[in-house]
Protein backbone atom coordinates (compact mmCIF):
# COMPACT_ATOMS: atom_id res chain seq x y z
CA UNK A 1 0.00 0.00 0.00
CA UNK A 2 2.98 2.41 0.97
CA UNK A 3 5.97 1.36 -0.44
CA UNK A 4 9.29 1.84 1.74
CA UNK A 5 11.46 2.67 -0.92
CA UNK A 6 9.10 5.93 -1.08
CA UNK A 7 9.16 9.16 1.31
CA UNK A 8 6.51 11.03 1.78
CA UNK A 9 4.69 13.99 2.97
CA UNK A 10 1.68 14.45 5.60
CA UNK A 11 -0.25 16.65 1.93
CA UNK A 12 0.14 13.22 0.95
CA UNK A 13 2.77 12.95 -1.70
CA UNK A 14 5.39 10.29 -2.53
CA UNK A 15 8.89 10.85 -3.57
CA UNK A 16 10.52 8.27 -5.46
CA UNK A 17 14.47 9.30 -5.54
CA UNK A 18 16.89 8.30 -8.24
CA UNK A 19 20.51 10.41 -7.71
CA UNK A 20 19.34 13.88 -7.91
CA UNK A 21 16.17 13.37 -9.14
CA UNK A 22 13.14 13.28 -7.39
CA UNK A 23 9.72 11.32 -9.09
CA UNK A 24 6.43 12.83 -7.41
CA UNK A 25 2.77 11.41 -7.58
CA UNK A 26 -0.20 11.25 -4.73
CA UNK A 27 -0.67 8.55 -2.20
CA UNK A 28 -3.14 5.24 -2.66
CA UNK A 29 -4.86 7.17 0.73
CA UNK A 30 -4.71 10.44 -1.70
CA UNK A 31 -6.25 8.99 -4.47
CA UNK A 32 -8.93 7.12 -2.54
CA UNK A 33 -9.88 9.94 -0.85
CA UNK A 34 -10.46 12.20 -3.78
CA UNK A 35 -12.37 9.39 -5.77
CA UNK A 36 -12.12 9.38 -9.37
CA UNK A 37 -9.88 11.91 -10.97
CA UNK A 38 -11.12 13.61 -13.99
CA UNK A 39 -8.08 17.00 -14.09
CA UNK A 40 -4.58 16.90 -13.35
CA UNK A 41 -2.90 20.57 -13.76
CA UNK A 42 0.62 20.69 -13.65
CA UNK A 43 3.51 23.08 -14.31
CA UNK A 44 5.66 23.91 -17.00
CA UNK A 45 9.02 22.13 -17.64
CA UNK A 46 11.79 24.33 -16.32
CA UNK A 47 9.90 26.16 -13.62
CA UNK A 48 11.32 26.32 -10.17
CA UNK A 49 9.38 24.76 -7.55
CA UNK A 50 10.00 25.28 -3.13
CA UNK A 51 9.22 22.46 -1.14
CA UNK A 52 5.70 22.39 0.09
CA UNK A 53 4.84 25.29 -1.94
CA UNK A 54 1.74 24.27 -4.68
CA UNK A 55 2.73 22.92 -7.90
CA UNK A 56 -0.35 22.12 -9.19
CA UNK A 57 -3.81 20.98 -9.57
CA UNK A 58 -6.02 17.78 -9.12
CA UNK A 59 -9.67 17.30 -9.91
CA UNK A 60 -11.98 14.57 -8.66
CA UNK A 61 -15.71 14.77 -9.70
CA UNK A 62 -16.24 16.34 -6.62
CA UNK A 63 -13.82 18.49 -5.98
CA UNK A 64 -10.33 20.31 -6.56
CA UNK A 65 -6.91 20.06 -4.18
CA UNK A 66 -3.80 21.76 -4.63
CA UNK A 67 -0.46 19.44 -4.75
CA UNK A 68 2.43 20.77 -3.25
CA UNK A 69 5.86 19.82 -3.97
CA UNK A 70 7.56 17.77 -0.93
CA UNK A 71 10.88 19.04 -2.22
CA UNK A 72 12.90 21.88 -3.77
CA UNK A 73 14.23 21.83 -6.92
CA UNK A 74 13.33 22.40 -10.77
CA UNK A 75 10.60 20.73 -13.18
CA UNK A 76 12.44 18.52 -15.62
CA UNK A 77 9.72 16.19 -16.53
CA UNK A 78 5.87 16.39 -16.31
CA UNK A 79 4.07 12.89 -16.96
CA UNK A 80 1.57 13.74 -20.01
CA UNK A 81 0.05 11.11 -19.66
CA UNK A 82 -2.22 12.00 -16.32
CA UNK A 83 -2.77 14.95 -18.17
CA UNK A 84 -4.65 12.75 -21.16
CA UNK A 85 -5.95 9.96 -18.96
CA UNK A 86 -6.19 11.09 -15.50
CA UNK A 87 -7.88 7.89 -14.32
CA UNK A 88 -3.91 6.41 -13.73
CA UNK A 89 -3.57 8.44 -10.79
CA UNK A 90 -6.46 5.78 -9.33
CA UNK A 91 -5.35 3.02 -10.96
CA UNK A 92 -1.39 3.41 -10.50
CA UNK A 93 -0.62 6.04 -8.26
CA UNK A 94 3.00 4.50 -7.56
CA UNK A 95 3.60 3.53 -11.33
CA UNK A 96 2.35 5.10 -14.36
CA UNK A 97 0.10 7.76 -12.07
CA UNK A 98 3.19 9.33 -11.67
CA UNK A 99 2.73 13.20 -12.08
CA UNK A 100 6.37 15.48 -12.11
CA UNK A 101 10.13 14.97 -12.18
CA UNK A 102 11.96 17.43 -9.81
CA UNK A 103 16.12 17.80 -10.61
CA UNK A 104 17.04 18.82 -6.48
CA UNK A 105 18.34 22.37 -5.38
CA UNK A 106 19.16 21.22 -2.06
CA UNK A 107 18.77 17.03 -1.69
CA UNK A 108 19.26 17.18 1.68
CA UNK A 109 15.36 18.59 2.80
CA UNK A 110 14.64 15.04 1.51
CA UNK A 111 15.10 14.00 5.23
CA UNK A 112 12.29 16.60 6.13
CA UNK A 113 9.67 14.07 4.61
CA UNK A 114 8.25 10.48 6.25
CA UNK A 115 9.11 7.11 5.75
CA UNK A 116 6.61 4.39 4.85
CA UNK A 117 5.42 3.51 8.52
CA UNK A 118 5.41 7.03 10.03
CA UNK A 119 3.15 8.03 6.94
CA UNK A 120 1.12 5.01 7.65
CA UNK A 121 0.60 5.79 11.18
CA UNK A 122 -0.63 9.38 10.28
CA UNK A 123 -3.78 8.13 8.71
CA UNK A 124 -5.04 6.39 11.54
CA UNK B 1 -29.99 24.26 9.06
CA UNK B 2 -28.61 26.08 12.40
CA UNK B 3 -30.42 23.92 15.35
CA UNK B 4 -29.96 20.79 12.77
CA UNK B 5 -26.02 20.88 13.12
CA UNK B 6 -26.00 21.05 16.48
CA UNK B 7 -27.73 17.88 16.46
CA UNK B 8 -25.90 14.14 15.04
CA UNK B 9 -27.50 13.63 11.86
CA UNK B 10 -30.27 11.64 11.32
CA UNK B 11 -30.24 7.99 9.53
CA UNK B 12 -32.73 6.52 6.84
CA UNK B 13 -33.79 3.47 7.21
CA UNK B 14 -31.53 1.49 4.65
CA UNK B 15 -28.62 3.37 6.82
CA UNK B 16 -26.85 0.11 7.93
CA UNK B 17 -27.46 -1.70 4.39
CA UNK B 18 -24.96 1.37 3.12
CA UNK B 19 -22.25 0.61 5.72
CA UNK B 20 -22.87 -3.04 4.91
CA UNK B 21 -22.03 -2.22 0.91
CA UNK B 22 -18.81 -0.53 2.07
CA UNK B 23 -20.42 3.17 1.30
CA UNK B 24 -18.46 6.48 2.09
CA UNK B 25 -20.60 8.32 3.96
CA UNK B 26 -20.92 11.77 4.61
CA UNK B 27 -23.07 14.41 6.72
CA UNK B 28 -25.47 16.31 4.05
CA UNK B 29 -28.18 18.42 5.38
CA UNK B 30 -28.58 16.93 8.47
CA UNK B 31 -28.15 13.39 7.34
CA UNK B 32 -25.28 10.94 7.04
CA UNK B 33 -25.85 9.27 3.75
CA UNK B 34 -23.94 7.99 0.97
CA UNK B 35 -21.79 9.67 -0.94
CA UNK B 36 -20.64 6.92 -2.95
CA UNK B 37 -19.93 3.00 -2.80
CA UNK B 38 -16.68 1.05 -4.24
CA UNK B 39 -16.76 1.33 -7.87
CA UNK B 40 -17.14 5.27 -7.45
CA UNK B 41 -18.99 7.74 -8.91
CA UNK B 42 -18.29 7.66 -12.82
CA UNK B 43 -19.34 3.80 -12.33
CA UNK B 44 -22.62 5.01 -10.92
CA UNK B 45 -22.76 7.33 -13.72
CA UNK B 46 -22.89 5.19 -16.34
CA UNK B 47 -24.83 2.57 -14.85
CA UNK B 48 -27.81 4.83 -14.11
CA UNK B 49 -26.97 5.89 -18.44
CA UNK B 50 -26.83 2.17 -19.71
CA UNK B 51 -28.39 0.20 -17.31
CA UNK B 52 -29.80 0.93 -13.84
CA UNK B 53 -29.15 2.20 -10.43
CA UNK B 54 -30.95 2.94 -6.70
CA UNK B 55 -30.63 6.03 -4.83
CA UNK B 56 -31.50 6.05 -1.49
CA UNK B 57 -33.55 9.35 -0.78
CA UNK B 58 -35.52 8.86 2.21
CA UNK B 59 -33.59 11.80 3.82
CA UNK B 60 -36.31 13.98 1.21
CA UNK B 61 -39.25 15.46 3.03
CA UNK B 62 -42.58 13.78 2.45
CA UNK B 63 -45.50 15.93 3.84
CA UNK B 64 -49.43 14.86 3.18
CA UNK B 65 -52.27 17.39 2.91
CA UNK B 66 -55.53 15.82 3.09
CA UNK B 67 -59.07 17.43 3.60
CA UNK B 68 -61.76 19.51 1.64
CA UNK B 69 -58.89 22.77 1.71
CA UNK B 70 -56.07 20.96 0.74
CA UNK B 71 -56.40 22.32 -2.73
CA UNK B 72 -56.94 25.49 -1.55
CA UNK B 73 -54.42 25.77 1.07
CA UNK B 74 -51.90 24.61 -1.21
CA UNK B 75 -52.99 26.78 -3.91
CA UNK B 76 -51.70 29.81 -1.98
CA UNK B 77 -48.70 28.29 -1.41
CA UNK B 78 -47.16 26.22 -4.47
CA UNK B 79 -46.59 27.72 -8.01
CA UNK B 80 -48.46 25.24 -9.58
CA UNK B 81 -52.18 25.08 -11.10
CA UNK B 82 -53.60 22.27 -8.92
CA UNK B 83 -57.21 22.38 -10.25
CA UNK B 84 -55.52 21.05 -13.41
CA UNK B 85 -53.91 18.22 -11.33
CA UNK B 86 -55.83 15.38 -12.20
CA UNK B 87 -55.55 11.93 -10.13
CA UNK B 88 -52.73 10.13 -10.03
CA UNK B 89 -50.96 13.19 -11.94
CA UNK B 90 -47.32 14.97 -10.22
CA UNK B 91 -46.34 18.21 -11.01
CA UNK B 92 -42.90 20.24 -10.85
CA UNK B 93 -43.45 23.33 -9.22
CA UNK B 94 -41.46 26.06 -6.33
CA UNK B 95 -42.56 27.37 -3.06
CA UNK B 96 -42.03 30.98 -3.38
CA UNK B 97 -41.98 33.97 -0.64
CA UNK B 98 -43.94 37.07 -0.75
CA UNK B 99 -41.25 38.34 -3.14
CA UNK B 100 -41.06 35.62 -5.61
CA UNK B 101 -37.66 34.41 -4.12
CA UNK B 102 -37.76 30.42 -4.57
CA UNK B 103 -38.00 28.72 -1.02
CA UNK B 104 -37.70 25.45 -2.20
CA UNK B 105 -38.78 23.51 -5.30
CA UNK B 106 -40.83 20.66 -5.30
CA UNK B 107 -42.73 17.81 -6.66
CA UNK B 108 -46.58 17.74 -5.74
CA UNK B 109 -48.71 14.92 -6.31
CA UNK B 110 -52.68 14.61 -6.09
CA UNK B 111 -52.92 10.85 -4.57
CA UNK B 112 -56.53 11.39 -3.32
CA UNK B 113 -59.05 13.65 -4.62
CA UNK B 114 -58.88 15.38 -1.53
CA UNK B 115 -55.23 14.61 -0.80
CA UNK B 116 -51.33 15.47 -1.60
CA UNK B 117 -48.03 14.33 -1.51
CA UNK B 118 -45.67 17.15 -1.37
CA UNK B 119 -41.81 15.82 -2.36
CA UNK B 120 -39.22 18.88 -0.68
CA UNK B 121 -35.94 19.04 -0.39
CA UNK B 122 -34.00 17.68 2.74
CA UNK B 123 -32.04 20.34 3.79
CA UNK B 124 -34.87 22.78 3.64
CA UNK B 125 -37.63 20.97 5.00
CA UNK B 126 -37.61 22.52 8.39
CA UNK B 127 -38.02 26.25 6.64
CA UNK B 128 -40.26 24.43 4.19
CA UNK B 129 -42.80 23.35 7.15
CA UNK B 130 -42.45 26.63 8.89
CA UNK B 131 -43.44 28.86 5.99
CA UNK B 132 -46.47 26.09 5.67
CA UNK B 133 -47.26 26.44 9.33
CA UNK B 134 -47.07 30.55 8.79
CA UNK B 135 -49.42 30.25 5.94
CA UNK B 136 -52.07 28.09 7.81
CA UNK B 137 -55.70 29.46 8.72
CA UNK B 138 -58.03 28.43 11.51
CA UNK B 139 -61.29 27.20 10.55
CA UNK B 140 -60.21 25.24 7.24
CA UNK B 141 -60.24 21.46 6.48
CA UNK B 142 -56.78 20.25 5.60
CA UNK B 143 -54.64 18.21 7.67
CA UNK B 144 -50.83 18.01 7.20
CA UNK B 145 -48.93 14.57 8.16
CA UNK B 146 -44.91 14.78 7.60
CA UNK B 147 -44.36 11.08 6.52
CA UNK B 148 -40.72 11.69 6.26
CA UNK B 149 -39.21 9.27 9.17
CA UNK B 150 -42.56 6.67 8.89
CA UNK B 151 -41.19 5.86 5.34
CA UNK B 152 -38.46 5.23 3.19
CA UNK B 153 -37.86 6.07 -0.05
CA UNK B 154 -35.88 4.74 -3.24
CA UNK B 155 -35.28 6.15 -6.47
CA UNK B 156 -34.58 3.55 -9.16
CA UNK B 157 -33.16 5.15 -12.22
CA UNK B 158 -31.62 4.50 -16.10
CA UNK B 159 -32.90 2.62 -18.76
CA UNK B 160 -33.72 -0.36 -17.46
CA UNK B 161 -35.20 1.17 -14.25
CA UNK B 162 -38.67 -0.11 -15.21
CA UNK B 163 -38.18 -3.34 -16.26
CA UNK B 164 -36.81 -4.03 -12.93
CA UNK B 165 -39.13 -2.49 -10.59
CA UNK B 166 -41.95 -4.12 -13.05
CA UNK B 167 -40.06 -7.56 -12.15
CA UNK B 168 -40.15 -6.43 -8.65
CA UNK B 169 -43.57 -5.62 -8.49
CA UNK B 170 -45.07 -8.26 -10.54
CA UNK B 171 -46.07 -6.18 -13.26
CA UNK B 172 -47.75 -3.56 -11.72
CA UNK B 173 -44.81 -0.73 -12.08
CA UNK B 174 -45.18 -0.43 -16.36
CA UNK B 175 -49.18 0.11 -15.69
CA UNK B 176 -48.26 3.34 -14.37
CA UNK B 177 -47.06 6.44 -17.24
CA UNK B 178 -44.64 8.50 -16.85
CA UNK B 179 -44.91 11.61 -14.43
CA UNK B 180 -47.85 9.77 -12.65
CA UNK B 181 -48.15 8.20 -9.07
CA UNK B 182 -49.98 4.90 -7.86
CA UNK B 183 -50.24 2.84 -4.43
CA UNK B 184 -49.18 -0.83 -5.48
CA UNK B 185 -48.81 -3.81 -2.99
CA UNK B 186 -46.38 -6.72 -4.31
CA UNK B 187 -45.50 -9.45 -1.28
CA UNK B 188 -46.83 -8.01 1.53
CA UNK B 189 -45.54 -4.71 1.12
CA UNK B 190 -47.86 -1.44 0.47
CA UNK B 191 -45.69 0.93 -1.59
CA UNK B 192 -46.52 4.21 -3.51
CA UNK B 193 -44.63 4.18 -6.32
CA UNK B 194 -44.00 7.94 -8.98
CA UNK B 195 -42.99 7.39 -11.96
CA UNK B 196 -40.36 10.34 -11.74
CA UNK B 197 -37.09 11.52 -10.78
CA UNK B 198 -33.85 13.70 -10.47
CA UNK B 199 -31.42 11.90 -13.25
CA UNK B 200 -33.61 12.63 -16.60
CA UNK B 201 -33.89 8.99 -17.23
CA UNK B 202 -37.09 7.06 -16.70
CA UNK B 203 -37.74 5.15 -13.35
CA UNK B 204 -39.40 5.15 -10.32
CA UNK B 205 -39.40 6.80 -6.68
CA UNK B 206 -40.73 4.48 -4.47
CA UNK B 207 -41.71 5.30 -0.82
CA UNK B 208 -42.39 2.30 1.42
CA UNK B 209 -42.78 1.79 4.93
CA UNK B 210 -39.51 2.96 7.00
CA UNK B 211 -39.10 -1.34 8.49
CA UNK B 212 -38.95 -2.18 4.46
CA UNK B 213 -36.54 0.18 3.36
CA UNK B 214 -33.64 -2.10 3.54
CA UNK B 215 -35.72 -5.31 2.31
CA UNK B 216 -36.76 -3.02 -1.20
CA UNK B 217 -33.10 -1.93 -1.66
CA UNK B 218 -31.73 -5.17 -1.52
CA UNK B 219 -34.24 -7.02 -3.26
CA UNK B 220 -33.74 -4.32 -6.26
CA UNK B 221 -29.73 -4.60 -5.71
CA UNK B 222 -30.43 -8.35 -6.15
CA UNK B 223 -32.11 -7.71 -9.02
CA UNK B 224 -29.00 -6.11 -10.79
CA UNK B 225 -29.57 -2.22 -10.03
CA UNK B 226 -26.26 -0.53 -8.54
CA UNK B 227 -26.05 1.49 -5.99
CA UNK B 228 -25.41 5.05 -6.18
CA UNK B 229 -24.81 7.62 -3.89
CA UNK B 230 -25.19 11.41 -3.35
CA UNK B 231 -22.30 11.72 -5.76
CA UNK B 232 -23.39 10.53 -8.86
CA UNK B 233 -26.92 12.18 -8.15
CA UNK B 234 -25.76 15.37 -8.62
CA UNK B 235 -23.78 14.73 -11.60
CA UNK B 236 -26.62 13.36 -13.52
CA UNK B 237 -28.91 15.94 -12.38
CA UNK B 238 -26.70 18.67 -13.92
CA UNK B 239 -26.26 16.76 -17.08
CA UNK B 240 -30.06 16.84 -17.20
CA UNK B 241 -30.40 20.22 -16.47
CA UNK B 242 -32.29 20.18 -13.34
CA UNK B 243 -31.55 22.90 -10.60
CA UNK B 244 -30.08 22.07 -7.37
CA UNK B 245 -31.99 24.10 -4.94
CA UNK B 246 -29.20 26.35 -2.38
CA UNK B 247 -26.90 26.42 -5.99
CA UNK B 248 -28.76 27.35 -8.72
CA UNK B 249 -31.93 28.44 -7.26
CA UNK B 250 -32.47 29.98 -3.53
CA UNK B 251 -35.00 32.71 -1.80
CA UNK B 252 -32.47 35.51 -3.66
CA UNK B 253 -33.62 34.17 -7.41
CA UNK B 254 -36.64 33.70 -8.93
CA UNK B 255 -38.20 30.99 -10.99
CA UNK B 256 -38.28 33.60 -14.37
CA UNK B 257 -34.25 34.48 -14.30
CA UNK B 258 -34.15 30.40 -13.69
CA UNK B 259 -36.05 30.25 -16.85
CA UNK B 260 -38.58 28.14 -15.22
CA UNK B 261 -41.51 30.45 -16.19
CA UNK B 262 -43.36 27.50 -17.68
CA UNK B 263 -43.49 25.72 -13.88
CA UNK B 264 -45.02 29.32 -12.47
CA UNK B 265 -49.40 29.71 -12.19
CA UNK B 266 -50.02 32.33 -10.77
CA UNK B 267 -54.21 32.29 -10.69
CA UNK B 268 -54.81 30.40 -7.81
CA UNK B 269 -56.98 31.87 -5.31
CA UNK B 270 -55.27 33.73 -2.67
CA UNK B 271 -52.01 32.63 -3.91
CA UNK B 272 -49.29 34.62 -1.45
CA UNK B 273 -46.38 34.93 -4.28
CA UNK B 274 -49.08 35.73 -6.61
CA UNK B 275 -48.58 39.27 -6.83
CA UNK B 276 -44.90 39.42 -6.77
CA UNK B 277 -44.73 37.03 -9.54
CA UNK B 278 -46.78 38.98 -12.10
CA UNK B 279 -44.66 41.75 -11.47
CA UNK B 280 -41.53 40.03 -12.24
CA UNK B 281 -43.20 38.59 -14.92
CA UNK B 282 -43.54 42.10 -16.40
CA UNK B 283 -39.86 43.32 -16.63
CA UNK B 284 -36.89 41.31 -18.02
CA UNK B 285 -34.82 39.93 -15.71
CA UNK B 286 -31.48 41.48 -15.43
CA UNK B 287 -29.63 37.64 -15.23
CA UNK B 288 -30.34 34.82 -16.82
CA UNK B 289 -29.54 31.14 -15.53
CA UNK B 290 -27.87 29.31 -18.62
CA UNK B 291 -25.95 26.04 -19.17
CA UNK B 292 -21.95 25.86 -20.90
CA UNK B 293 -19.50 23.67 -21.49
CA UNK B 294 -16.03 23.80 -21.03
CA UNK B 295 -14.02 24.30 -24.57
CA UNK B 296 -10.58 24.76 -23.17
CA UNK B 297 -9.43 22.07 -20.03
CA UNK B 298 -11.11 22.68 -16.42
CA UNK B 299 -14.00 22.03 -14.22
CA UNK B 300 -16.39 24.49 -13.76
CA UNK B 301 -17.09 25.21 -9.96
CA UNK B 302 -19.42 26.43 -7.77
CA UNK B 303 -19.05 30.34 -6.87
CA UNK B 304 -16.54 30.48 -10.12
CA UNK B 305 -16.55 33.93 -11.94
CA UNK B 306 -18.29 34.01 -15.31
CA UNK B 307 -16.44 36.60 -17.53
CA UNK B 308 -17.11 38.56 -20.75
CA UNK B 309 -15.48 37.23 -23.95
CA UNK B 310 -16.70 39.21 -26.70
CA UNK B 311 -14.17 40.65 -29.06
CA UNK B 312 -15.50 44.45 -29.40
CA UNK B 313 -14.91 44.35 -25.75
CA UNK B 314 -10.97 45.22 -24.89
CA UNK B 315 -11.11 43.70 -21.20
CA UNK B 316 -13.27 40.91 -19.95
CA UNK B 317 -15.66 41.91 -17.30
CA UNK B 318 -17.64 39.90 -15.17
CA UNK B 319 -20.70 39.31 -16.36
CA UNK B 320 -21.67 36.51 -13.34
CA UNK B 321 -21.11 33.34 -11.31
CA UNK B 322 -20.89 30.07 -11.88
CA UNK B 323 -23.70 28.00 -9.32
CA UNK B 324 -23.05 24.51 -10.12
CA UNK B 325 -20.52 22.95 -12.00
CA UNK B 326 -18.67 18.96 -12.52
CA UNK B 327 -17.10 17.03 -15.24
CA UNK B 328 -19.75 14.71 -17.12
CA UNK B 329 -19.03 11.53 -17.82
CA UNK B 330 -21.53 11.19 -19.84
CA UNK B 331 -20.57 14.19 -22.34
CA UNK B 332 -16.83 13.33 -21.87
CA UNK B 333 -16.13 17.88 -20.38
CA UNK B 334 -16.92 20.12 -17.63
CA UNK B 335 -20.85 21.25 -17.89
CA UNK B 336 -21.96 24.19 -15.29
CA UNK B 337 -24.71 25.93 -14.74
CA UNK B 338 -25.01 29.97 -13.88
CA UNK B 339 -26.09 32.98 -13.82
CA UNK B 340 -25.01 35.66 -16.68
CA UNK B 341 -26.09 39.13 -17.56
CA UNK B 342 -29.00 39.08 -19.90
CA UNK B 343 -27.13 39.85 -23.28
CA UNK B 344 -24.78 37.72 -22.50
CA UNK B 345 -27.02 34.90 -22.44
CA UNK B 346 -27.72 33.74 -26.08
CA UNK B 347 -27.20 30.02 -27.19
CA UNK B 348 -23.80 29.46 -28.96
CA UNK B 349 -22.02 32.46 -27.12
CA UNK B 350 -19.01 32.23 -26.06
CA UNK B 351 -17.58 33.12 -22.44
CA UNK B 352 -14.37 32.95 -20.12
CA UNK B 353 -14.67 31.11 -16.63
CA UNK B 354 -12.26 32.18 -14.04
CA UNK B 355 -10.78 29.37 -12.94
CA UNK B 356 -8.76 29.99 -9.46
CA UNK B 357 -7.17 32.47 -11.87
CA UNK B 358 -6.67 30.49 -15.01
CA UNK B 359 -8.93 32.00 -18.03
CA UNK B 360 -10.28 28.60 -19.32
CA UNK B 361 -13.25 28.95 -22.55
CA UNK B 362 -16.86 27.90 -22.41
CA UNK B 363 -19.94 28.08 -24.90
CA UNK B 364 -23.36 28.30 -23.53
CA UNK B 365 -25.20 25.65 -24.58
CA UNK B 366 -29.39 24.22 -24.78
CA UNK B 367 -30.15 22.70 -21.78
CA UNK B 368 -30.33 19.46 -20.71
CA UNK B 369 -26.87 18.85 -21.91
CA UNK B 370 -27.80 14.92 -21.90
CA UNK B 371 -31.28 13.55 -22.95
CA UNK B 372 -31.99 9.83 -22.53
CA UNK B 373 -34.62 10.35 -24.99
Amino acid sequence: MYPDDLKYSKEHEWVRINGSIAEIGVTLFAQESLGDVVYVDLPEVGSEVEQFAKFGEIESVKAVSDLFCPVEGKIIEINHEVIDNPEVVNTEPYGSGWLIKVQLSDPSKVDDLMDAATYESTLG
Amino acid sequence: MLTDGLQSPKKTPIYRTHLESNAKMTDFCGWNMPIQYQKGIIAEVKAVRGSVGIFDVSHMGRIEFEGSGAEYFLGKILSANLKALNLGRSKYNFICNKDGGIIDDAMVYRVGDERFLLIVNAGNTHKDLKWIASQAMDGSDCNMAVLTDKTAMIAVQGPKAVAIVDEVTHGAASKIGRFRIANVSFDGCDATLARTGYTGEDGFEIIVPADQGSDLWLLLKNSGAIECGLGSRDVLRLEAGLPLHGNDISSSTNPFEAGFGRFVYTEAPDYVAGDALIQLLSTEPHRLLVGFKMIGRGIPRPGLKILSCSPEESNSSVIGNVTSGTYSPTVDCGIGMGYVDRKYSKVGNHIVIDVRGRLVAAEIVKLPFYKPF
